[in-house]
């Protein structure tokens, strides 16, 4: 932990999204993830499956021009997802979310993992579903959510390098929250990107106006350094709220 | 006629086992009425809000068999919100205070509490059948009130819901006493079952014909499962990665082999490309394979099972089998009626390895094919065409290119000419769902030709409103049509209103359709349920900033005897 922290000082400007070093480190210390799982595998397989290196080579091959793709993208600043329209392709989502389930215990084979959150805005009738391993950071995630609810949102930058949703209609701006395993309430973009990717269980957009009630001044601030003991928003304060109670309907 | 005894017209009417013949019947006179409305066995409510429940259970007191739908279809691709309705709380509730003979429940997308459940496991002493497709809201918990208290259960058919999974205990409470089960599918349900309660209760159950496990469960459990089912017709498999040991595939295969009344297989989660030679003995005897959640198995893995299911009538595969392997299903599986082929990438115009060629090469083979489902990296008129010469006798084809409004891959031309092809050769279509660059020509084919058309799903497509004005004129037992992003407005929706009367509904969404247009409708026609959803916080706010000809986001229509239903969030305005 010690060494995680001393490295987060040191750079704040590595908070843009992908940090693989971080990553990296998140695993090995903390939370085994799919990296680590991948290697543990392929170091156990059997020699009664001589298929399996055949069958990751296989893998690789088909989903090469993506994976081509995603690494041009990154290697540029500003790395699109690839496009997604709500319910397009007709795809049933219990066969979406089956496969992604299948994709994630398949990733020891090399496949790529899927985690579905979902998202809940304060105010908003209904919820979204996001895949965070789609994302390779916070950027990513935060334009994926202004495709997610439409026109609805705008990513608005601020002077300080700030950046925040807001509702184009109104101009209510919202502050991105997840639950962690924990069930505790967090800011996003307190940890680092994969750390996040593992613990969070559901996202809220929830109202600035609100977040500053509670004492939070700002969600993602890309020059602020990354924090590793993340701060739990006042969860029995939120649970007061009408909007909160919607929530839990909700999920 | 009138003269027979009432004895004598409810023998006769017994012979009418459709429906539609039965409510004709109905029609004759008070006493045909009475006497068919006794002795309904089997009911079927299309759309849960057309009717009360109340209503419906008076008029069939002895119904046995009840069906329910709920939810608009295109609620399976995230286009209705989550809490739109589609309860099933009062139809199960309307049934326990009139309905004690009630034996068979099915329902389609609706919303169902473990304490309808509850309530349902203990109100219909007979209780044989349970089979709840893409609903949701229910936990193990409903489930094991199921177990505990329908004694002579058949059926319990769990077919791709959203389960809260409460542990693995459900499965525990069927009682010794429940010999009865012929049909047992639990495999949406994704965490863990009791594998010694699973394989007790299939041991004390003789007649059990199908069987369909979930992931959770081992190789060794299936074979210890299938050494006490030598009569299972359909399985399907739990987990089948390559975690396993080889002796426990050789075990699973010596049990497989005495499976001889083995017709239909699915499951095969995660499964690993060496437990297919383990499945090969049995291929022959195989008429329904799906191999739709197995993305680990790739083109050769498939290829070298499918050639050998000689007698296969259905298959649902991934894309992964690719236009190569299609051509191997056309030239081994000459009986196939229908095919299904599944996105492995669920992106927008996302990569896949099948195309237009796969599908010529199937309409070339199998041509019994009858049912289609196709997702595809591209499609032309040539091959639509030469699908539609071979293969005349589709009464569903639902073809999806993967990226939307993508024209013909030779030519760059809209794709109206090959699906025109398809509306004209096949003349028992029912159902159509269509993609890429189409224009209103295309609803002008269907409107003239799909006669026998009842549902039609439409995205990205159409010029203008007189698009959806052939179909609403031409298509005349159309029963339901959804669109979607397409450019259809109020001359549209308002051309044919008395047409809605006849169908069970219409859903429009992202088209051009106004507040006001949906106004003039409600207000010209009063059986129907005129419903806008908007995206918007409020749909007040909305109507503030653009006033009447705003466009609606979401509009579902239907026809009801039952008024505007009471149970609709705040989001959903009813007109």
């Amino acid at each position: 932990m010690s060494v995680e922290t001393e490295r987060s000082s040191t750079e704040s400007s590595a908070a843009s999204g992908i940090d693989f070093e971080d990553t990296a480190l998140t695993l090995t210390l903390r939370l085994p993830g799919s990296a680590a799982a991948a290697a543990a595998s392929s170091s156990s397989s059997s020699p009664a499956f001589p298929d399996a290196d055949r069958k990751r080579a296989s893998d690789a091959d088909r989903s090469s021009p993506l994976a081509a793709a995603d690494a041009d993208a990154s290697a540029d600043e500003a790395p699109a997802p690839k496009a997604r329209v709500v319910g397009w392709p007709p795809v049933r989502s219990y066969r979406k979310n089956a496969l992604a389930d299948a994709a994630g215990a398949s990733s020891r084979a090399g496949k790529r993992a899927a985690k579905f959150v979902k998202v809940a805005v304060d105010g908003a009738p209904y919820l979204r579903k996001v895949d965070l391993e789609a994302y390779a950071g916070y950027d990513q995630l935060l334009r994926a959510l202004q495709d997610k609810f439409f026109s609805h949102f705008t990513i608005r930058k601020f002077a300080d390098d700030e950046r925040k949703l807001v509702d184009a209609v109104n101009g209510t701006e919202y502050v991105p929250t997840y639950e962690d395993k924990d069930g505790d309430w967090m800011l996003v973009g307190d940890v680092p990107w994969k750390m996040f990717v593992e613990t969070c269980q559901r996202l809220r957009l929830m109202k600035s106006s609100e977040a500053v009630n509670l004492g939070i001044c700002s969600g993602l601030t890309k020059s602020r350094p990354m924090r590793h003991t993340p701060r739990p928003i006042r969860t029995a304060f939120l649970k007061e709220r009408g909007n909160f109670a919607l929530l839990r309907i909700f999920m | 006629m009138t003269y027979f005894p009432e004895e004598v017209v409810e023998h006769i009417f017994s012979f009418l086992p459709s429906h539609s013949d039965r409510n004709t019947v109905s029609l004759v006179c008070k006493v045909w009425y009475e006497v068919e409305r006794l002795s309904r066995r089997s009911v079927f409510v299309g759309n849960c809000y057309a009717i009360r429940p109340e209503r419906a259970v008076l008029r069939f007191p002895n119904v046995r068999a009840l069906t329910v739908k709920g939810k608009p279809h295109f609620a399976d691709f995230n286009l209705v919100p989550p809490d739109w309705g589609g309860y099933a709380g009062p139809w199960i509730e309307a049934a326990a205070r009139s309905c004690a003979g009630l034996e068979e429940l099915r329902m389609k997308r609706m919303v169902v509490s473990d304490e309808n459940l509850e309530l349902l496991a203990r109100s219909f002493p007979r209780f044989k059948a349970l089979v709840l497709i893409s609903c949701e809201g229910f936990s193990t918990d409903g489930l094991a009130a199921i177990a505990s208290h329908c004694k002579l259960l058949r059926e319990l058919d769990l077919q791709e819901n959203d389960v809260d999974d409460r542990g693995p205990r459900w499965l525990s409470f069927f009682p010794d006493s429940c010999t009865s089960l012929v049909s047992l599918n639990f495999a949406c349900i994704k965490g863990e079952v009791n594998s010694g309660a699973l394989e007790r209760l299939v041991a004390r159950s003789p007649n059990l014909r199908s069987l369909r496990l979930n992931r959770s469960v081992s190789v060794d459990t299936l074979t210890k499962i299938l050494a006490r089912t030598p009569n299972l017709e359909d399985l399907g498999t739990g987990n089948l990665t390559d975690e396993f040991q080889h002796e426990s595939y050789a075990k699973l295969a010596s049990v497989l082999d005495k499976c001889k009344m083995l017709k239909s297989l699915s499951g095969f989660w995660d499964a690993s490309p060496s437990c297919v030679p383990f499945i090969y003995p049995l291929c022959h005897q195989l008429t329904g394979l799906n191999l739709s959640y197995a993305p680990t198995l790739d083109y050769s893995d498939l290829t070298k099972m499918v050639s050998r299911c000689v007698k296969l009538q259905r298959l649902w595969v991934l894309d992964c089998i690719s236009d190569k392997g299609l051509q191997v299903v056309a030239t081994s599986c000459k009986d196939l009626q229908e095919l299904r082929v599944f996105p492995s990438d669920f992106y927008v115009a996302g990569y896949s390895a099948v195309t237009e060629e796969g599908l010529v090469a199937i309409s070339s083979g199998c041509r019994k094919l009858s049912s289609l489902l196709y997702f595809c990296h591209q499609m032309t008129n040539d091959a639509l065409n030469t699908v539609a010469e071979n293969c005349p006798n589709f009464i569903r084809f639902r073809l999806c290119i993967l990226e939307p409004k993508k024209p013909d891959a030779m030519t760059g031309q809209p794709l109206d000419e090959g699906f025109g092809a398809i509306v004209r050769k096949c003349k028992g279509l029912r159902r159509l769902s269509m993609s890429g660059l189409l224009t209103d020509k295309v609803f002008m084919y269907i409107g003239e030709y799909a006669k026998q058309l009842e549902m039609l799903s439409i995205a990205f497509a159409g010029d203008s409103d007189k698009g959806m004005m052939h179909v609403m004129n031409g298509c005349k037992h159309l029963r339901k049509l959804e669109i979607r992003d397409s450019p259809f407005g109020d001359g549209a929706l308002l051309g044919n209103v008395a047409k809605y009367e006849t169908m069970r509904s219409l859903w429009m969404s992202s088209c051009n359709v106004t507040f006001k247009g949906c106004q003039v409708l409600a207000s010209m026609m009063p059986m129907l349920n005129v419903e806008i959803m908007n995206e918007l916080v409020g749909s007040s706010e909305m109507e503030e900033n653009h006033g009447d000809h705003s466009k609606v986001d979401k509009l579902y229509v239907y026809r009801t005897t039952a008024g505007a239903r009471d149970d609709a969030p705040n989001f959903v305005k009813i007109l």
